[in-house]
């Protein structure tokens, strides 16, 4: 089965992503689904930074942390990143002065060198780069120089020829080069994917969605959601930077409460910042959508790499008691029916929502057989004005949720108070009349929430005697390490959750053993099911280097037992 | 308008004599003067005495977090423009717990008006220096004496670009009422510090501020940057009141976008297209 792991490497600035999303994008072309995932360091120039592109039969989306390929840019990213290369791997790089060939065929392409002698200048190594790559995957370049003729179109004809012919260079000497060395080719296939992140199907979804305002601190893995509202012309949404994480998500209530639709989008330390607003959201009951990209912390942490370490956090956030819901999608594609549903719960309940994301789910690129567009609730959820006689912004209902109205809507006001108020939305402090019964009214919607909540996906649960439970992005992980185990004749299943809080009414089959696994030291999703469900995991699997976890660390972690 | 069309029955928490008394009648004259009907004001405060002011009018209010007014104000003005927004709030919750929200609302000018009741302490919880404390003054906290100097606010507004910078009393109720419709009008955002006198855990007596208060007459030119900024700086020996600084109205924050809405709210508008979205997505196919 096809399988191959081809990773770039070299400082940033050099131009690793450049190559990166050539080669991805040009395999894709050729028919192939790919998994890229980034890691990179907390800097401009320098440093290292690797990009990793998985080509497998069928979409395979999941971290894998070797290599069958490695483009080194330079001597110091050979050096680190060689042991990566599995046996008979291929070594592709400047000057190819790391020595002793062994079980790794090491091939010398001088990419800057040739770019400087063929072309006059540096700037077209990146191309070099990209068509010997080719060449070592056995692969056409027609979907390469296709590519960059759309890249480099408006920089003119001479340019467009300059790096096509640059990339035939390479490929031409890569070939010289690898002689009778090769990797399985790639030949040609008609099938086609969709090559998407979950930080470039986010804002879509969110314009999608209806939401008209966004307002947010730039913050890695997350200000490319702002970044793309506001560059992305006809979405419709006012795009702010705000001049802290407080301002923005204050900003986001604000035009929340006035009729919009709105958002913010953040990282741990953002969303620290964040949270007294999260309780107002919750207190004045104003719909509010956060995307919390998690990254490694405490404090700044590592802040290009990736965790699964706010999770807990998350679903605690906010003084007080009130209801809150916390998504954790899986993938791209379900990034973007959770923002769609986010939005609409949010309106519905009028709570904040969280969706939880992670630096290795918002920078990967997922190939994805079929994009789905999901449905949207139609409506805004706002109440009909001319049916009111005398408004009251917090009525008291059955459900909990009251008529909604915007101020100016109509000639009723819309009061809206931080402190404990009437149902007329003024301060009070009558206890026994008043506060007790808002409270009630407030976690009655939590109440009703938890039916509304998304079901755990369940993969072999029926003839399983182990399980293992997971959250979020760790999907794609998980699941390849339980096929691969079941390959080898072990009866594991998995039950995954993308909606982590409330938790769904769910009862974990009796008799099997639970395992976790997660992006985390300390267990928190454990911890959670525990509390939640009483069930008692024997052992949580997690990773917290700043990698994500790979389905090799699942698969460790399930026989170190 | 009359002024009674405001008045509601939520009962007030402030101190009997208070002379934020006077505040909320120049409000309520201000709001008559400038014909608004009550839903179609909306004001934003945050916490403290001051921040309590929108529940004793009737208008839409946004009372939330301590210091937070002028983000929330600045979202809703984006969101329905048909508003005008006025935030109600105090030196410490304005220049305090929000400084960092002036500052740059100072560089964002968004369309909405401040009026800040400046009692020079913190009153709500109970007699702290505030931002706006006189150094030496003692206080419930500062027992030897504010040691640090207070914000020179109106200065600053001046400084950076603000184009309505005016300073109220809170006994010249029918002065300061106009000095709010001045800045309501104003295209952009009017900052209206108001001089209100603590009598619970203020120092001075009343008389001390009657003695120093002195409204502004036609000598001096709103429009003259330097006389403006020179008033808004001066140490203690009065306390000038009016309009110190006017400029024409400039472009305001989120203009670019209100002209592609029509300056229509941002409820009414409609979903974008599924083939738009379609479009966009198909981009990432191969």
């Amino acid at each position: 089965m096809l399988d191959l792991s081809v990773v770039i490497a070299g400082s940033a600035g050099e131009g690793v992503q450049t190559i990166g999303d050539a080669v991805a994008r040009s395999v894709l072309r050729l028919g192939y689904p790919v998994f890229t995932t980034q890691e990179y360091e907390s800097r401009i120039r320098g440093g290292y930074s690797s990009y990793r592109v998985r080509i497998t039969e069928h979409p395979q989306n999941a971290p894998r942390s070797d290599a069958d390929l490695l483009l080194a840019l330079n001597e110091r990213a050979a050096i680190r990143y060689r042991p990566l290369l599995r046996e008979g791997g291929i070594l592709l790089t400047e000057e190819g002065k790391v020595g002793g060939a062994g079980a790794v065929g090491v091939v010398s392409i001088p990419f800057v060198r040739t770019a400087s002698e063929r072309f006059g200048t540096a700037l077209y190594a990146n191309s070099v780069a990209a068509g010997a790559l080719l060449a070592a995957l056995g692969a056409k370049t027609d979907g390469l120089e296709a590519l960059l003729r759309e890249t480099f179109e408006r920089k003119g004809d001479a340019v467009v020829l300059a790096n096509v012919e640059a990339a035939r260079t390479g490929y031409a000497l890569a070939q010289k080069g690898l002689g009778t060395t090769s990797l399985v080719p790639l030949p040609e296939r008609k099938d086609t994917y969709t090559l998407i992140s979950a930080n470039e199907a986010i804002p879509l979804a969110a314009a999608y969605a209806g939401c008209r305002f966004i307002a947010a601190y730039p913050m890695s893995p997350s200000t490319e959601i702002i970044t793309t509202l506001s560059r992305e012309d006809g979405l419709g949404v006012f795009a702010e930077q705000a001049e802290d994480e407080i301002s923005a998500v204050n900003m986001a209530i604000g035009a929340s409460y006035a009729g919009a639709r709105a958002m913010t989008a953040t990282s741990g330390g953002g969303f620290c910042l964040m949270v007294e607003a999260v309780s107002l959201a919750g207190m004045t009951e104003t719909p509010l959508v956060i995307v919390l990209g998690q990254r490694p912390g405490p404090a700044t942490g590592l802040p290009t790499r990736t965790e699964q370490g706010d999770l807990l956090f998350a679903i605690h956030a906010g003084h007080g008691e009130f209801p809150k819901l916390v998504l954790a999608p899986a993938d791209p594609q379900d990034a973007f029916v959770k923002t769609v549903r986010a939005f609409s719960l949010a309106d519905r309940y009028q709570i904040p929502v969280l969706v939880l994301t992670d630096q290795f789910l918002a920078d990967s690129r997922f190939s994805l057989e079929a994009f789905h567009l999901p449905g949207r609730e139609p409506g805004s959820f706002l109440a009909d004005p001319s049916q009111i006689s005398r408004y009251r912004r917090y009525e008291l209902t059955a459900d909990g949720i009251s008529p909604r109205l915007y101020p100016g809507q109509s000639e009723h006001l819309v009061c809206l108070d931080s402190d404990e108020h009437t149902e007329e939305g003024h301060i009070t402090e009558d206890l026994q009349g008043v506060r007790r019964v808002m409270v009630e009214k407030r976690l009655t919607k939590l109440r009703n929430l938890k039916k509304e909540v998304a079901l755990p996906e369940e993969a072999h649960v029926k003839d399983s005697d182990t399980l293992i439970a997971g959250w979020g992005s760790t999907r794609g992980a998980i699941l390849e390490a339980v096929e691969a185990l079941r390959a080898s004749g072990e009866r594991i299943g998995m039950v995954h959750f993308t909606e982590v809080w409330p938790l769904p009414v769910y009862r974990f089959p009796q008799g099997t053993t639970l395992l976790v696994a997660e992006g985390n030291a300390t267990g928190q999703f454990a911890r959670l099911l525990r509390a939640e469900y009483g069930v008692v995991p024997a052992r949580t699997v997690g990773r917290y280097d700043g990698l994500p976890l790979t389905a090799q660390d699942i698969e460790g972690g399930v026989h170190a037992a | 308008m009359q002024p009674e069309i405001y008045q509601d029955d939520v009962e007030n928490q402030w101190c009997p004599g208070c002379s934020n008394f006077g505040i909320l009648a120049a409000m309520k004259k201000a709001l008559a003067t400038l014909g608004l009907a009550p839903h179609e004001v909306c004001l934003v405060s945050g916490i403290g005495q001051a921040a309590k002011l929108p529940h004793y009018l009737r208008a839409n209010v946004f009372n939330g977090l301590h210091g937070r007014a002028i983000p929330a104000a600045t979202g809703i003005k984006v969101a329905n423009p048909h508003l005008t927004v006025i935030v109600t709030t105090g030196d410490g919750d304005c220049y305090g717990e929000g400084g960092n929200h002036l500052l740059h609302a100072l560089r964002r000018n968004p369309d909405i008006t401040l009026v800040v009741h400046n009692n020079e302490v913190y009153a709500l919880t109970k007699g702290q220096g505030s931002p706006t404390t006189p150094i030496g003054e003692r206080t419930r906290l500062q027992f030897g004496g504010v040691e640090i100097e207070p914000i020179a606010i109106l200065a600053t507004a001046i400084v950076q670009g603000c184009g309505f910078v005016a300073r109220g009393y809170a006994g010249e109720i029918d002065h300061l009422s106009d000095l709010i419709v001045r800045a309501a009008r104003h295209r952009g955002l009017s900052l209206v510090d108001v001089v209100q006198p603590c009598l619970t855990w203020g120092s001075r007596p009343l008389s001390w501020y009657r003695e120093r208060v002195v409204k502004l007459g036609t000598d001096h030119d709103p429009h003259d940057h330097a006389a403006a900024l020179e008033l808004a700086t001066q140490s203690r020996g009065t306390i000038p009141i009016g309009v110190l600084y006017e400029a024409p109205p400039g472009r305001i924050f989120a203009e670019r976008y209100r002209e592609k809405t029509g300056g229509r709210p941002l409820a009414v508008l409609e979903l974008l297209d599924e083939s738009d979205i379609a479009l966009r997505l198909a981009r990432f196919s191969s």
